[in-house]
C-alpha cells in the first residue's frame, strides 16, 4: 500500500517536473529540473526498497538496515544535482542578459515563440 | 613451433637468445621462437612516435639542416634499436615481446619480430632515412618542412607498428595510425583544395577499410580462441573450415584492398599524389600501400588454401593489376603515371598472394622488395623532375636527358626494372609471376597467363612513354624555366635505391637469396619451397612471355597516338571518385536529414524529443510481454501516516510550484515546500544521511535562486496555445505513469542487493559503523572523487560564466513589491554573528562523526557553506569578505588534490589506488577510530565549502557594484528563514 503511495507521489512530481522543462521560460526550467531530480532522486533511493527505522547505522546485534548503496548513490547525486541547479540558474542569468529575453528560444529566430 | 612458455614482464634489456638447436634456416622446418624480453623491440616503434616532435625542435635550433638532421637522427636511433634485436631473427627465430595491456580483452602490447617483420621495418626504416636526405633537398623552410618530417616520424612509427604486431588488435591500432598520419602527409599543403580533398578521399576510403579490418580481425580472433597472430597462424584447419569464414575473409580482405589501393578502391591513391613527392615516394611505393599486401602474406598461412580466397585475392589483384596498367598508359602527370602504376604492381602482388602456392607467396615477398625500390626511386626523380623543370605534365616535358643526364641514367634504369627488362630486379620476380600463373593456369585456365601477359605488356609501354616523354622526345618548349641538374645529395638516394635495383637483378643468389629465404621461412614454416633464384632459367614459357609483353609494350608504345585517339571513341567508365563522391554525399543527406529532425534549435522540441524518446524506449521493453510478478510488496504494508503525509507534502509542493509558476516569488516557496517534504521521506524511510543532505541542499539552492530572481525579468504571460498545454501535460502525465509504473514494479519485486556485502565489510575493513558513508569515502571512493570533481567543474564553469559580467537588476518585483529600507537589519545581523561558531562548531561536529553516525564531508560542507552565506546575507558581501579572505578557487584545487592524495598515498603502500588505513587512537578516555577514508571526507568537506561559495558569492556579486546602496534585499527575507531552519 505505501509502496503504491510512494510510487504515486514520484510519479507526480516527475509528471511536474517534465510538464514545467516544456514551458518557455528560463525560470520554468529551473524549477522543473528542481522537481524532476527530486521525482529522480527518490526513485533511486526506492530502487533500495522502503522501510522504516533501519537506518545503515552498524550496530552490533542489528541485523536488517535499509540497503546503503541507493543512498550512497543519491547523495551525491543530490549534491550534483545543486551544482546542476546553480548552473543552470546562471546560465539563465546570461541569456537573459545576453539575449535581453527569459524565453528559452530567445537566441532563435521568431519562429520559435 | 612456438615454445609453450608464456613470455615474463621486461626483465632485461638483452635478449635471451640460446638457439638451443631447435632451428635450423636450410632444412625449412622448425622456427625456434625466443620469448624474450626484449625492450629494444618495442624502442623500434616507440622512438619515432615519441620524439616526432624532435625536426621542430631541430629547425627551432639549426634551420632547415636541423628539421632533416633530427628526423635522419631518430630514424638513425630507431634502426639501431632494430639491430640490438635482429640477430636471433637473421638465426630464423622469432622475437616476441609481450606488455601485458588488456588482457581481458585479449589485447596485449605483444610485438613479433620475424623475417618478414624484419624485411618490412628495413623498408620503412631504410627508405625513411633516404626518404629524409631527399626530402631535405626537395622542401623549403618555407614549405615548413621541420612539420612535414615530424608527421614522417609519426607515420613511420605507426607503420613499424603494424609491421611487428604480433597482437591482431594492436595491428589494427596502428593500422588506423598510419591511416590519420599519412591523412595529414597527404593534406600537407593544406592551403590547397585538391591537396585537402584528396587527404580526405584517402582517409575515408582506408578508414572505412580499417573499420572492415576490424570487424574481420574479432571475427578471426574469436574463430582461432586468440587474437595472437602465432596462434591464429597456426589454426589455418580451424579457421577454413568456420562458417564464418567467408565473412571474416570478406572484411579481412576489404581491409587490405582499400589500403593497398586494388580495384574498385584504387581511387584514392591518385588523388593522394596532392602530398609532397617526398611524401608520395615513401608512403605510396614502399610502405603504407604495402601495409596491405604486407597483411594479405602475414596472414597467408591462417586464410589461404580454399577456393574463395583465389577467387577474391586473385580476381581482384589481376583486374587492378590489368585495369591500372592500362590507365597508367594514358596519364600525363609523372605522378598520376607512377601512381597508376604503383596500384598495378600492387594488384600483381596481391595476385600472387591469392594463388594459393608457396612460391607465389615468395614472389610476392620478392615482388615487395622490388617494387619498394625501384618505384621509391622513380617516385623521387619525379620530383627531381618537377623541382628542376616545374612541371609534372609529360605535355610539357621533353628531351630533359639533356639537361639532367645522370637523372636520366636512373630513371631509365629504374623504368626498366618496373617494365621487367631482364638484369634488373623487377625482371626476377616477374618472371617469377609468370611461372606461377602458368602453373596455376593449367589447372584454372588461360585467362591467368594470358592477363599476366597483358598486364606486362601494358607496364612495359607506360615504362617507355614515361622515360621517351620526359628524358628523350622533343622538347616542347613550354617549359618556364631551364632546368638544372639536381643536387648531388637529392640524387644520392636514387643512385643507391637504383644501384640495390641492378644488383638484385645481376646477382640475386649473392644478395637476396639468403634473405628471402628466412623471410619466406617465417612466413611459411615447414612448407618453404626451396628457393632458387636465377637470372637465367633457360628458354621457356615464363621467358617467352617476358618477350610476348616486351614486344607487345613496344608495339602499344609506337601506335601511341591511335591507341589514344581509339581510346576516346569509348565511352567513359564511371570513374571510382564520382561514385565515392555521389556515395558521399548520399551519406551527407542522409546525415543532414536526420540533423534536421533532430536539431531543431528549440529547448522545447528538444525536450519533447528526449522525453518522448525516454518514453518509447523504457515502454518498448513491456510490449508484449506485460508486466508481471508484483508479488513482493516491500515491509510497509501497513497505512503509516507519517509516510502518507510527507508524500503529501511533496506532491502538493509540486503541484503548488506548477500552479504559482507565474508567481516567482511563491512558486519557489513552493519548490522548498516539494524539497521539504523529500527530507522528511527520508528521514522516516532510514536515510538519515539524505535527509541531512537534503536539508542544507534545500537551502543553498533557495538562497541561489532567490539570487537569481533578482535579476531575471517579472513572468510574462506567452506560454503557447491551449493545444499546446494539452500536448505537454499528455506527455508529462504519461511520463508520470510510466515513473510510477515503474517505481511500483521496482518496489513491488524482490530484492538482490550486493548491500550485504558492504554492511557486513564496512565496519572491519571501512572502520565506520555508518555504512553509506563508508561506502562513499572508501569502498566507491574512487566514484565520489569523481562526483567532487564534478562539482568543482560546475562551480569553475560558473566562476567563468560570471567573470567580469553585470547584470542589472529588475526595477520592481513583482507581488511583494516591499522592499526593507534597511539593507542589513541590525538585529539580523547581531543575531547571525554568534551563530557563525556554533555552526562551524555543528559542521565540524558533523565532519568527524560522519564515519560512524550521520554526516560527514557532503553534509559539513553544506552545513558551513550555509553559516558563511549567512554572514554575506545579514551583513553584506564587503564585510564578510573583509573578514574572510580566501581564495575559493584555490581552496576546491586544494580540496580535490587533498582526495588525489589520499588516493595515492595508498599507492605509495603499495595498495591500489584510493585503499583505506584504520587505526585505533586512544585518547585518554576518549577511545576512536583514525581512518585514511576521513582525510579523503576532510578533501570532499573543503571541495563542497569552496564549490558553494563560488556559487553564491559569485551570483551576489555580479549586481553589487552597480547598485550598492540597495543591495541583497530580497535575500534577507531568506536569511531569516533559514536562521530558523538551520539549527
Amino acid at each position: 500500500m505505501m509502496d503504491l503511495v510512494f510510487a504515486a507521489g514520484v510519479g507526480i512530481v516527475a509528471a511536474c517536473g517534465v510538464y514545467l522543462l516544456l514551458r518557455m521560460r528560463t525560470y520554468t526550467i529551473v524549477l522543473g529540473l528542481a522537481l524532476l531530480s527530486y521525482a529522480t532522486n527518490l526513485f533511486l533511493f526506492g530502487s533500495g526498497r522502503l522501510s522504516i527505522g533501519q537506518a545503515p547505522i552498524f550496530a552490533e546485534g542489528t541485523e536488517v538496515y535499509a540497503d546503503p548503496i541507493p543512498q550512497a548513490l543519491v547523495l551525491t547525486a543530490i549534491v550534483i544535482g545543486l551544482a546542476m541547479t546553480a548552473f543552470v540558474v546562471v546560465l539563465a542569468l546570461i541569456s537573459n542578459k545576453e539575449l535581453g529575453s527569459d524565453h528559452v528560444d530567445a537566441g532563435r529566430d521568431e519562429e520559435g515563440k | 613451433m612456438p615454445v609453450a612458455a608464456r613470455p615474463t614482464k621486461i626483465a632485461t634489456h638483452r635478449i635471451v637468445h640460446e638457439p638451443q638447436g631447435c632451428y635450423t634456416v636450410a632444412n625449412a622446418g622448425a622456427q625456434c621462437t625466443v620469448w624474450g624480453s626484449a625492450m629494444w623491440l618495442e624502442f623500434v616503434i616507440a622512438i619515432p612516435l615519441l620524439l616526432c616532435w624532435a625536426p621542430l625542435w631541430g629547425s627551432r635550433v639549426a634551420g632547415r639542416n636541423g628539421a632533416a638532421w633530427a628526423a635522419g637522427g631518430v630514424t638513425a636511433m630507431s634502426i639501431v634499436a632494430l639491430s640490438q634485436v635482429a640477430a636471433p631473427v637473421l638465426d630464423g627465430g622469432i622475437v616476441l615481446t609481450r606488455i601485458p595491456w588488456m588482457p581481458t580483452l585479449g589485447m596485449d602490447l605483444a610485438l613479433r619480430l620475424d623475417g618478414l617483420a624484419l624485411l618490412m621495418c628495413t623498408l620503412v626504416l631504410g627508405i625513411g632515412l633516404l626518404v629524409v636526405l631527399y626530402g631535405r633537398y626537395y622542401l623549403s623552410t618555407f614549405d615548413r618542412d621541420d612539420r612535414f618530417f615530424a608527421f614522417l616520424l609519426l607515420f613511420m612509427g605507426a607503420m613499424l607498428g603494424v609491421v611487428t604486431s604480433e597482437n591482431l588488435l594492436v595491428l589494427v591500432v596502428f593500422w588506423e595510425l598510419t591511416s590519420v598520419s599519412s591523412f595529414l602527409l597527404v593534406a600537407f599543403k593544406n592551403d590547397k583544395a585538391d591537396a585537402r580533398r584528396g587527404a580526405r578521399r584517402a582517409l575515408g576510403v582506408t578508414g572505412l577499410g580499417g573499420l572492415c579490418l576490424l570487424g574481420g580481425v574479432l571475427m578471426l580472433g574469436d574463430v582461432a580462441g586468440s587474437f595472437d597472430l602465432t596462434t591464429v597462424l597456426a589454426s589455418h584447419d580451424v579457421i577454413v573450415a568456420d562458417d564464418r569464414y567467408p565473412y571474416l575473409l570478406s572484411l579481412v580482405l576489404l581491409g587490405v584492398f582499400t589500403k593497398s589501393a586494388q580495384f574498385p578502391f584504387h581511387f584514392w591513391l591518385p588523388g593522394a599524389m596532392s602530398a609532397p613527392t617526398p611524401a608520395s615516394a615513401y608512403l605510396h611505393s614502399a610502405t603504407m600501400v604495402k601495409a596491405g599486401v604486407f597483411l594479405l602474406v602475414r596472414l597467408w598461412p591462417a586464410l589461404s588454401g580454399t577456393t574463395l580466397w583465389f577467387v577474391l585475392v586473385t580476381g581482384v589483384g589481376l583486374t587492378t593489376m590489368v585495369f591500372a596498367a592500362f590507365v597508367a598508359l594514358f596519364e600525363r602527370d609523372i605522378k598520376g603515371l607512377l601512381a597508376y602504376s604503383t596500384i598495378s604492381h600492387l594488384g600483381l602482388i596481391t595476385a600472387l598472394a591469392g594463388l594459393n602456392t608457396t612460391m607465389a607467396v615468395v614472389a610476392a615477398i620478392f615482388h615487395i622488395i622490388n617494387h619498394a625500390t625501384f618505384k621509391a626511386s622513380l617516385f623521387m626523380a619525379a620530383g627531381i623532375i618537377d623541382h628542376e623543370a616545374g612541371t609534372r605534365n609529360m605535355d610539357e616535358l621533353g628531351g630533359l636527358a639533356k639537361y639532367m643526364r645522370s637523372t636520366a641514367v636512373l630513371a631509365a634504369v629504374a623504368s626498366s626494372a618496373m617494365a621487367g627488362i631482364p638484369l634488373l630486379n623487377g625482371f626476377l620476380s616477374k618472371e617469377m609471376f609468370f611461372k606461377e600463373a602458368v602453373e596455376v593456369g593449367e589447372v584454372a585456365g588461360w585467362a591467368l597467363p594470358v592477363l599476366a601477359t597483358l598486364g606486362g605488356a601494358f607496364s612495359v609501354a607506360y615504362s617507355i612513354c614515361f622515360v621517351w616523354g620526359v628524358f628523350f622526345g622533343p622538347e616542347t618548349g613550354k617549359l618556364k624555366t631551364t632546368p638544372h641538374p639536381p643536387p648531388v645529395w637529392m640524387q644520392a638516394p636514387v643512385w643507391l635505391l637504383v644501384a640495390l635495383c641492378i644488383l638484385v637483378g645481376v646477382v640475386p643468389g649473392l644478395v637476396i637469396q639468403p634473405a628471402l629465404r628466412g623471410i619466406a621461412t617465417s612466413v611459411l614454416g615447414a612448407n618453404t619451397p626451396d628457393i632458387e633464384i636465377h637470372v637465367w632459367h633457360g628458354f621457356n614459357v615464363p621467358l617467352m612471355m617476358s618477350f610476348a609483353a616486351v614486344a607487345v609494350g613496344l608495339l602499344l608504345f609506337a601506335k601511341y597516338d591511335a591507341l589514344v585517339r581509339l581510346k576516346a571513341r569509348f565511352p567513359r567508365a564511371p570513374k571510382g571518385v564520382r561514385l565515392y563522391n555521389a556515395a558521399l554525399s548520399f551519406a551527407y543527406r542522409i546525415a543532414r536529414g536526420i540533423t534536421e529532425v533532430c536539431y531543431t534549435d528549440s529547448l522545447p522540441r528538444y525536450i519533447v524529443l528526449v522525453v518522448v524518446s525516454a518514453l518509447v524506449l523504457g515502454l518498448s521493453p513491456f510490449v508484449g510481454e506485460g508486466l508481471d510478478g508484483f508479488t513482493a510488496p516491500s515491509g510497509l504494508q501497513a497505512a503509516e501516516l507519517p509516510v502518507v503525509a510527507f508524500v503529501g507534502v511533496f506532491v502538493l509542493g509540486a503541484v503548488c510550484t506548477v500552479r504559482f509558476r507565474h508567481r516567482r516569488f511563491l512558486a519557489l516557496i513552493m519548490l522548498s515546500l516539494c524539497g521539504l517534504g523529500t527530507t522528511l521521506l527520508f528521514v522516516e524511510l532510514s536515510a538519515p544521511d539524505l535527509a541531512l543532505t537534503q536539508l542544507s541542499v534545500e537551502l543553498a539552492t533557495t538562497v541561489l535562486i532567490l539570487l537569481a530572481l533578482y535579476f531575471l525579468p517579472e513572468d510574462s504571460d506567452r506560454e503557447g496555445s491551449k493545444a499546446r498545454h494539452g500536448r505537454d501535460w499528455a506527455i508529462a502525465g504519461a511520463i508520470g505513469l510510466g515513473v510510477t509504473g515503474l517505481m511500483y514494479a521496482v518496489l513491488s519485486r524482490p530484492v538482490s542487493s550486493i548491500a550485504d556485502y558492504y554492511i557486513a565489510q564496512a565496519k572491519p575493513y571501512g572502520g565506520g559503523t555508518n555504512i553509506v558513508n563508508v561506502i562513499l569515502v572508501d569502498f566507491r571512493g574512487f566514484d565520489t572523487m569523481g562526483e567532487v570533481t564534478v562539482l568543482a567543474v560546475a562551480a569553475l564553469a560558473i566562476a567563468a560564466m560570471l567573470e567580469n559580467v553585470r547584470l542589472i537588476r529588475r526595477e520592481t518585483t513583482m507581488g511583494a513589491t516591499v522592499r526593507s529600507k534597511d539593507l542589513h537589519p541590525f538585529m539580523l545581523a547581531v543575531m547571525t554573528r554568534p551563530l557563525l561558531p556554533l555552526l562551524l562548531l555543528v559542521a565540524l561536529f558533523i565532519l568527524l562523526r560522519g564515519h560512524n553516525l550521520p554526516g560527514g564531508g557532503f553534509i559539513a560542507g553544506l552545513v558551513t557553506a550555509v553559516a558563511l552565506a549567512l554572514q554575506f546575507l545579514s551583513s553584506g558581501l564587503r564585510w564578510t569578505f573583509e573578514r574572510l579572505q580566501i581564495n575559493y578557487i584555490a581552496a576546491v584545487a586544494l580540496g580535490l588534490l587533498i582526495t588525489l592524495a589520499t588516493g595515492l598515498a595508498a599507492m605509495l603502500f603499495g595498495q591500489p589506488f584510493l585503499t583505506s588505513a584504520f587505526t585505533h587512537v586512544h585518547l585518554g578516555p576518549i577511545e576512536f577510530e583514525l581512518a585514511s577514508a576521513m582525510a579523503f571526507d576532510l578533501g570532499v568537506f573543503i571541495t563542497v565549502v569552496a564549490v558553494l561559495l563560488i556559487m553564491m558569492v559569485r551570483l551576489g556579486q555580479v549586481g553589487e557594484e552597480k547598485g550598492e546602496h540597495q543591495d541583497e534585499q530580497p535575500d534577507q527575507g531568506k536569511g531569516e528563514q533559514k536562521g530558523a531552519s538551520t539549527p
